[in-house]
């Protein structure tokens, strides 16, 4: 028995269905982000942390509660990263990405609802999820009706994101950190103070700068890194931790500077230039990504949660109070389009505004089968890049292999119509 | 592989491979590939110039393509089932014990419908065998299976934004009941050309001699 078998083990996990589902996602990295050619020496970090995810990082965790630290799962990237590490805690994003473990969410869970809450309760149910056994708190969101009524059935702590986006929803939102920093200091017992809080204001801050950094080469033509890639980078931003995350994405950002120098790609010149735009791909869902590299054609940016969404904006670090940061951290986190907003014009402007400065040949809206504000928003959305002259296809899809075919049938018509 | 064995009956310039199938074909044969879709759109431009839409309804798929010059400008498909599809008259067909052949001019028989109102392959067909058990007359459900397919293809179409003239292709246009119903309830003519299935061929035909000559220059 391996130590991370042992650690399975005392968990209280379902050690041998919990292979099948490592077997499952290795599978599913190699046949997708494995089988690329020229990929950089510096990825392979990235590579380890997504492999280590049920292992590494949780042996990591549990050292840090032993030593007085609170670990806190979370669900969105509306929930402030900051203001759990100023008072200690450690959170961690736990979306699910994984095929292999929605039949044991559907055990409970209606079939008819988006594949991410489905994946990651079917990890909690059938006993593989190493996280939830050792979580001192589950914070979730308002970002959707399905999510909320999950958060009802697991006993989270709910932030409540407003729906729309006057000064009114602001001091909503407002009031919804200032009780997350509430919840936070009475699970660690430590305050939140302002010099801790600006500390960590700033490693996120460098942590958005790096990835700022990585996307802003994705630009070149052609790009030094793969979509496919940026986004194991992106799925890692979401589980290691933030410091040696930005330490490693630093170095790999200076590698992929130099690949830019020399003129060297994985494409060759001239590859069409694909912008994703809508729903997110976590850790164990490479394949609309990979579908479209296959296809010969290069994502070039992602429109997403686990894309643009997740780095763009930096939290103003000029404050010097308590108030001030969370009034800044508020600003900042409020500047996520999230298609659970109404109107949601910003996301509009901010796609206008990728498609020009990444040169973009086409945009595929990605839409995971069930999210009806990104699946309703796509409308809006195809009318601006109609108006831009852009082609662009709506994929509604689950995680499931089944339509892989058919998928590659409209990508390749799409690619077709490009040239 | 039976590909191979046609095509050594044959003799060629170039080969094409389009369809599901395609990168099969690519694996074993060393051909480039094109979708159906293009396919689609370049073979139905070619046998009826200037078409603005192709609809075509295979065995395992619908689609609806916008068309300009031959070119696709946009594109619609029917989702992972087989609701809508060749495969779902054929089933039906199958079910009320009649040949494909037979079971569009049957249809054609009658102007009452039954409904039917499951979209889904395997429901629509206990739908019908209940029909059947109730002594409907299997010229209406006939015609009803027909109906429900062609209001499933309106709503695709819907979402192109069809423009005429428009051409039908692909196996199911053989069928007559459903070239009727679609005229009727689009209000426009519908173009089926003597061999509807090939269309795809043809334009896959017509891309290797586009990319034979842009070798040879």
């Amino acid at each position: 028995m391996t130590n991370h078998e042992q650690m399975w083990n005392e968990l209280g996990m379902d050690v041998e269905l919990h292979k099948e589902l490592l077997r499952s996602i290795d599978k599913t990295f190699n046949q997708t982000v494995g089988a690329q050619k020229n990929r950089p020496a510096g990825i392979d970090y990235f590579d380890h942390v997504l492999h280590e995810s049920h292992g590494g990082r949780v042996a990591e965790l549990i050292e840090a509660r032993k030593n007085g630290k609170k670990f806190i799962g979370t669900f969105c990237i509306y929930v402030p990263d900051e203001i759990a590490m100023a008072a200690d805690a450690i959170p961690v994003a736990l979306c699910g990405g994984s095929q292999f473990s929605i039949p044991y969410g559907e055990k409970m869970f209606p079939r008819d609802i988006c594949p991410l809450i489905k994946s990651t309760m079917g990890l909690a149910l059938g006993k593989i999820c190493p996280y939830g056994p050792i979580k001192d708190l589950g914070v979730g969101e308002t970002t959707c009706d399905a999510k909320k009524k999950t958060w009802d059935v697991v006993n989270f702590h709910v932030m409540e994101v407003p729906q729309k986006k006057s000064k009114l929803d602001f001091d909503l939102w407002f009031k919804a950190i200032e009780e997350f920093k509430d919840k936070v200091e009475e699970l660690t017992g430590k305050k939140v103070e302002a010099r801790r809080l600006s500390e960590t204001i700033a490693i996120m801050n460098q942590k958005r700068r790096a990835l700022q950094k990585l996307n802003e080469m994705r630009k070149i033509d052609p790009p030094p890194i793969s979509g496919l890639d940026a986004l194991v980078v992106m799925q890692a931003a979401l589980n290691d931790e933030p410091v040696r995350f930005t330490e490693y994405l630093n170095k790999l950002n200076h590698e992929l500077e130099k690949r830019a120098d020399e003129g060297f790609s994985p494409f060759p010149k001239g590859t069409k230039r694909i912008m994703i735009s809508g729903c997110p791909s976590v850790m164990g869902n490479w394949k609309v990504h990979s579908l479209i590299e296959k296809s010969n054609a290069s994502v070039v940016i992602d429109e997403t949660c686990t894309g643009t969404r997740y780095f763009e904006n930096l939290v103003d670090d000029q404050t010097r109070t308590i108030e001030q940061q969370l009034n800044a951290l508020a600003e900042r986190y409020m500047k996520i389009n999230c298609s659970c907003f109404t109107p949601n014009n910003e996301r509009l402007e901010s796609i206008e505004k990728i498609i020009n400065t990444y040169r973009v040949d086409g945009v595929v809206q990605y839409i995971l089968q069930y999210c009806h504000g990104y699946n309703v928003e796509a409308m809006r959305v195809s009318q601006i890049l109609k108006q831009a002259n852009l082609p662009n296809l709506k994929i509604v899809t689950d995680y499931s292999e089944e339509d892989t075919g058919q998928l590659q049938t409209r990508i390749d018509a799409f690619l077709e119509q490009i040239e | 592989m039976n590909c191979r064995k046609i095509l050594d009956e044959q003799t060629y310039d170039t080969l094409v491979a389009t369809g599901y199938g395609r990168y099969l074909a690519q694996a074993h044969l060393d051909c480039p590939v094109i979708t159906e879709i293009k396919a689609y759109a370049a073979g139905a431009d070619f046998i009826f110039p200037g078409c603005r839409t192709v609809l075509d309804i295979g065995g395992q798929d619908s689609k609806v393509i916008k068309v300009n010059l031959g070119k696709v400008e946009d594109f619609e498909m029917n989702d992972r089932c087989a609701a809508g599809t060749g495969k779902f008259l054929e089933v039906m067909a199958t079910t009320l014990g009649y040949t494909i052949d037979e079971f569009g001019t049957e249809a054609l028989k009658t102007s009452s419908a039954a409904s039917i109102n499951s979209m889904c392959t395997v429901f629509s067909e206990s739908e019908v065998v209940s029909l059947i058990a109730r002594g409907e007359n299997p010229q209406s459900i006939a015609r009803g299976v027909h109906q429900s397919i062609v209001n499933r293809i309106i709503s695709l179409m819907g979402r192109v934004g069809f423009e005429e003239p428009i051409v039908f292709g692909g196996g199911v246009a053989k069928n007559k009941c459903m070239v009727f119903l679609l005229q009727k309830r689009l209000g426009a003519q519908t173009h089926v050309s003597k061999e509807p299935q090939i269309v795809g061929a043809v334009g896959a035909a017509l891309a290797a001699t586009k990319s034979k000559k842009e070798v040879r220059t």
